[in-house]
């Protein structure tokens, strides 16, 4: 493969990215997203080229340097790309996601006065996440890792003069630097043993490594320890709990890089991370046992905290989460290329619905409230038939994409007899049922029933910031740059697991690039029994999960659209239950009560009672004042008064007199 | 030209700023232009410095002898190497800035202010390039004096307590470095630093020279619990002066454990590595959280500063752990390039931190964090260069904060899972208060009339951060260059440490 063209990849955005942050106010706004739609589309379209070539053209991996970043003490650490079948899949998926969110953009960020900075701010991240996903080097994955993180916290907080936001994006940037603490010593724990920053040097190592203990906790085994590091580090990215507080907050940015950043790409970035290091983790059991627990246990309890949200967005948000956690679940179940199959189908079915959701916000005037919606679909036909598309794909419903790689995570799952392997099958099963009342319960809400927009806008009469009264006109349909990126996403969400399931999941599409070991293999167990897609359909129709989904549908159909009134008074009879959930189980509390307020109590304290106290009160300006008083005493016996230094004179002599006596 | 370049260095600024003293008051003007041009010059012979130095040897380049005080056999020897050249060329870029800066700040005895600058730039170069610890000594300490009369006569109101404090503590480290220094002239015959790296030491001795060297260091760099100076004098300090003193004047302790403490005492640091290891990891978790609630920006920023030249120490002396953990010096190179990256980095992003502080200090005489709010939506500008040297500040990779703390991260692992871990903690306190700091500047809606009134850049202040912001970015893309500088002398530095000194 000709370098030349993959250094063109992450390249062609970078340039747009910078042209339009540092002139895009002079260039004017067509021209800025001229420029960083061009960029993003080369890359789109050069990354499907390579897709084509390695798939179909023969073309091998590619594995080689770009620069040498430094070299310390004999070891050479480079920037250089890893091209296999796995970092071409989600170069694909980024760039094309990308591209549509970039031509959203013009639609949805039209009044904006930031408009040429959003620009290039998602032309930068694109640049961020391709060197992430293109690393053959630990240096650069966490380049990659940090850039995206970084990006993230300008976007959240794009718009800054909201309080809401700017706590959203210090808050997101700190809790996945908690993450990063743990991913750092997973690299480092890896190069010290191996003396290199490539993956392939630590790939070769694994099973080296798996055999060494470190001298921590009382003996670890080193691989276990570089494994769980590492996922710490994906746990704050790919907002996995506990460390996935940031993510619900995070939709404070405008909805595309929701779409975006936090759906369809950067939160995926530790999926990718953890099927990338295959390899290593193969050789720990244990790793894979943590990530099964910590995934099977954040797909389903934060599933549930999205039945009760109110705001379109951060129920979309809590669908990632749990999204997320099957992917993680798969992970640990040693099905890694379910999970990345999965990344894959919920990157367009996710970014459709996020999209969507940002349509509905446009058509009600910036409000993100589900309560103050209801019979959007008679305005809204476009954006509510894509939504429904992307919800029903979200469930897992036969023939649609979501089907195929979420039903095959419960499976491969169930499979697993990996420690904690029972609890996390229960987890993702009953998440369908959660998953299914959530979407339903969004659809519903937001596009049938009654038409509440009429009563909020009523309520809304008398504003008092003067603003014209949201909502008082019926919403229309959004212009057409907004509903045929819908359009775009809303295709691949209906029939991209049913093209590529034989493929990607279990035609070894992945070759090399995935590293499974034999006794471990549940998706190659589950290949055996496979006999194309639509018998896989057909037997979905009577499986469990779909089972569960259903019971979902028929639950959110009755409580949010037939009978309302029985939600409210589930409610108040089950307030304690509400309660523990309205408070998203008390990590938000946790965080800001107890840690927070430690950290800050903490460095008050080392300040006020370390520094001033102890070191400049008694030792530095207590040197200062001891000086000080001897100065004072010894100024005290040099009176100058002549009769007071006979006195001490004839005193001494007395003294000196005496002594020679005694000793004489 | 090369067999004088080093003189050239130090002097030339120190006689422009005699020469800018003569003019006097009444010619400012002209005294001005004058020590930015020179302060240029100085940055372009440092443009053959750099050129001409050869990357595959660890000697002393550039050397130049002549007799001194031929009594004490004190010589006037200039040299550098890998570990001394890019200091040099650190402290002439970052002259500039202060100059610049002070343009039309600067009121009360302008041409005193830019006197003192020239001329504590040529004395700092010249604790560089000594390679004679007699002129070593006598560029560390007349260095001083510049720095006293700036925070003396243009710092804050408490400027008094401020220099008397700064004064006297770093006056008692360097009074028993003397000590030091002349007994190992007495058992040497000779001032020259090489002989003294090559003079055969007992453990008791080595102990002894070991701390007063320790004190005279860690109150420059400044270690954890000898910091306190250091907050008081960059809130009096003016700008110019917090820039030099975080840029350049903190660095000097770290050369001075590299250039002295290492090779001169190897097996008293061997022995008593685990203090300083200790000290560094206190400064980079306590001070960390110290900087959190700080009120005022100077000083946040200053604590910050403590934090990061944690990463210096740790870095610089993790060879012993390393060697004593795997039985094999793979690694120690690295914590020393860490060390010296952190070194660079942390002059630039610190400096142009305080740069930042001060164009808002100049417009709205405050350094309280309370006193700002929403800055961004009237200095959009300004508020993009904060952030990126924040988030510099933060360790990001891609800008130079990340390559220093990333290798001692690594190198550090070998020594000890806890060394590394204690450290990575940086990452979570650097964001922690780089970031909240920025939040509460920076962003939000505007915070009170005056911010409402403030007027971005103007084109003076744009240079020199935007100049600033390119090297800080330059430095994280490509680091090589300067690793390759600092390669061989490292590497030379750290078979001196691993070498016994003690005699047979």
């Amino acid at each position: 493969m000709n370098p030349h063209l993959l250094i063109a990849i992450p390249l062609a955005p970078l340039i747009a990215a910078v042209i339009a942050g540092l002139a895009g106010h002079r260039i004017g706004r067509v021209a800025t997203h001229t420029l960083t739609i061009t960029g993003v589309a080369i890359a789109c379209g050069l990354s499907l080229y390579v897709l084509k070539q390695m798939y179909w053209g023969g073309v091998g991996t590619f594995n080689g340097p770009v620069y040498t970043w430094l070299v310390s003490d004999g070891v050479h650490i480079q920037v250089g790309f890893l091209i296999d079948r796995l970092s071409v899949l989600m170069m694909s998926v980024v760039t094309f996601v990308s591209l549509c969110v970039h031509v959203y953009t013009i639609g949805y960020m039209s009044d904006d006065p930031g408009y040429t900075r959003f620009f290039s701010y998602i032309s930068l991240f694109t640049f961020a996440m391709l060197m992430l996903v293109m690393a053959n080097n630990f240096m650069q994955l966490f380049f990659g890792w940090e850039a995206v993180g970084m990006v993230s916290y300008l976007l959240i907080g794009f718009w800054y003069t909201r309080p809401s936001a700017i706590f959203a994006n210090l808050k997101a940037f700190i809790v996945n630097r908690v993450g990063d603490f743990g991913f750092i010593l997973g690299i480092a724990a890896l190069f010290s043993y191996t003396h290199s920053l490539s993956y392939t040097t630590a790939f070769a190592a694994a099973p080296h490594i798996a055999q060494q203990t470190l001298p921590v906790f009382g003996g670890v085994n080193a691989l276990t320890l570089a494994c769980v590091c590492l996922f710490i580090g994906a746990m704050g990215k790919s907002a996995q709990v506990p460390l996935h507080v940031w993510l619900p907050d995070s939709m404070e940015g405008p909805t595309p890089i929701s779409a975006l950043i936090h759906a369809a790409t950067m939160v995926t970035a530790g999926i990718f991370m953890v099927a990338r290091m295959s390899p290593l983790f193969e050789y720990s059991n244990a790793a894979l046992s943590f990530v099964l627990v910590i995934g099977a246990t954040t797909a389903f309890f934060m599933g549930i905290l999205g039945v009760v949200n109110n705001d379109i967005k951060r129920v979309i948000a809590y669908s990632t989460l749990s999204q997320l956690g099957y992917m993680t679940a798969a992970l640990g179940a040693s099905a890694y290329s379910a999970a990345i199959f999965h990344l894959m189908t919920h990157a367009f079915f996710k970014a459709l619905l996020f999209l969507a959701a940002g349509s509905v916000i446009i058509g009600m005037h910036h409000e993100q409230d589900m309560r103050k919606m209801g019979g959007l679909g008679k305005y809204m036909p476009i954006t509510a038939i894509t939504c429904w598309i992307g919800g029903l794909a979200l469930v897992a419903t036969p023939f649609f994409s979501g089907f195929y790689s979420k039903d095959a995570i419960i499976e491969a799952v169930g499979l697993s007899h990996r420690w904690g392997s029972t609890y996390a099958y229960w987890c993702v099963l009953f998440g369908s049922f959660i998953t299914s009342l959530y979407t339903f319960r969004l659809l519903f809400m937001t596009f049938h029933g009654e038409e509440r927009f009429r009563h909020a806008a009523a309520a809304h009469g008398h504003d008092e910031h003067g603003h014209e009264a949201h909502g008082a006109h019926e919403p229309r349909e959004s212009p057409l740059v907004v509903t045929l990126p819908l359009i775009a996403l809303a295709i691949p969400s209906l029939v991209i697991g049913y093209l590529t399931v034989g493929t990607v999941l279990y035609g070894n599409y992945f070759g090399s690039a995935i590293m499974v070991r034999p006794q471990n293999d549940v998706l190659a167990q589950m290949a055996a029994g496979y006999h194309g897609p639509l018998r896989l359909a057909l037997e979905g129709l009577v499986g469990w999960p779909f089972l569960f989904a259903l019971a979902g549908f028929a639950t959110a159909w009755l409580f949010f659209l037939r009978r309302p009134d029985l939600a409210d008074a589930a409610a108040v009879k089950f307030a304690w239950l509400k309660r523990i959930l309205d408070q998203k189980f008390y990590f938000d509390w946790f965080n800001e009560q107890v840690i927070a307020r430690l950290g800050r109590g903490l460095g008050t304290g080392l300040w006020k009672v370390g520094d001033q106290g102890v070191i400049d009160g008694a030792l530095v300006n207590g040197t200062a004042a001891s000086v000080g008083w001897f100065g004072g005493v010894v100024r005290r016996v040099q009176s100058g008064y002549l009769y007071s230094y006979a006195f001490w004179i004839v005193i001494g002599l007395a003294a000196l007199l005496g002594w020679f006596l005694v000793h004489a | 030209m090369h067999d004088h370049l080093l003189s050239l260095l130090i002097w030339l600024p120190i006689a422009a700023g005699v020469v800018v003293l003569l003019l006097g008051e009444r010619n400012i003007a002209a005294g001005r232009w004058l020590s930015l041009i020179a302060s240029l010059a100085t940055l372009a012979l440092c443009v053959p410095l750099w050129r001409d130095f050869n990357t595959h040897t660890a000697a002393y380049q550039f050397v130049q002898k002549a007799a001194w005080i031929a009594r004490f056999h004190a010589y006037y020897a200039l040299g550098v190497d890998g570990i001394s050249m890019p200091l040099i060329v650190l402290t002439a870029f970052m002259t500039i800035p202060v100059v610049i800066a002070g343009w039309r700040v600067i009121s009360a005895r302008p041409a005193q202010y830019y006197a003192s600058f020239l001329i504590m730039e040529g004395l700092m170069i010249g604790v560089f390039a000594a390679t004679d610890a007699l002129l070593f000594y006598f560029f560390w300490e007349a260095m001083l004096i510049p720095m006293f009369l700036i925070i003396g006569i243009w710092g804050g109101p408490r400027r008094v307590y401020a220099t008397i404090k700064f004064f006297l503590y770093t006056f008692l480290g360097s009074v028993l470095m003397l000590a030091a220094l002349i007994y190992m002239y007495v058992k040497a015959g000779s001032y020259s630093i090489a002989a003294f790296q090559a003079l055969p030491l007992t453990l008791a001795e080595q102990r002894w020279i070991f701390a007063a060297f320790l004190i005279a260091f860690a109150v420059k760099v400044p270690m954890w619990p000898v910091h306190t100076w250091l907050p008081d004098a960059h809130v009096e300090a003016p700008t110019g002066g917090s820039v030099i003193l975080a840029a350049i004047m903190l660095k000097m302790g770290g050369y001075g454990f590299l250039r002295f403490s290492l090779p001169i005492t190897p097996d008293a640091c061997r022995e008593l590595d685990l203090l300083i290891i200790t000290l560094s990891l206190i400064a980079v978790i306590y001070i960390g959280f110290v900087a959190i609630v700080q009120p005022d920006m100077k000083k946040l920023i200053a604590y910050s500063s403590i934090a990061h030249m944690g990463f210096v120490t740790l870095g610089a002396f993790l060879v012993y752990a390393i060697v004593k953990a795997t039985a094999s010096t793979q690694g120690a190179g690295m914590g020393i390039d860490g060390a010296m990256v952190q070194m660079i980095s942390h002059g630039l992003i610190s400096g142009a931190l305080f740069l930042c502080v001060g164009v808002l200090y100049d417009r709205m005489h405050t350094r309280q964090i309370a006193d700002y709010g929403g800055v961004i939506n009237t200095m959009p500008v300004f508020a993009g260069f904060m952030v990126l040297f924040a988030l510099a500040n933060t360790g990001l990779p891609g800008t130079s904060g990340f390559v220093g703390e990333f290798l001692v991260i690594l190198a550090s692992f070998k020594a000890s899972f806890w060394y590394a871990a204690l450290a990575a903690v940086t990452l979570i306190l650097g964001a922690s208060y780089s970031l909240w700091l920025v939040k509460r500047v920076l962003f939000g809606p505007v915070g009170n009339e005056r911010v409402a009134k403030l007027n971005d850049l103007d084109g003076r202040e744009f240079l020199i951060l935007g100049a600033l912001a390119a090297v800080v970015l330059l430095v994280g893309i490509w680091p090589a260059p300067l690793l390759k500088v600092m390669e061989p002398s490292i590497q030379h530095l750290v078979s001196q440490a691993i070498a016994t000194k003690i005699p047979v």
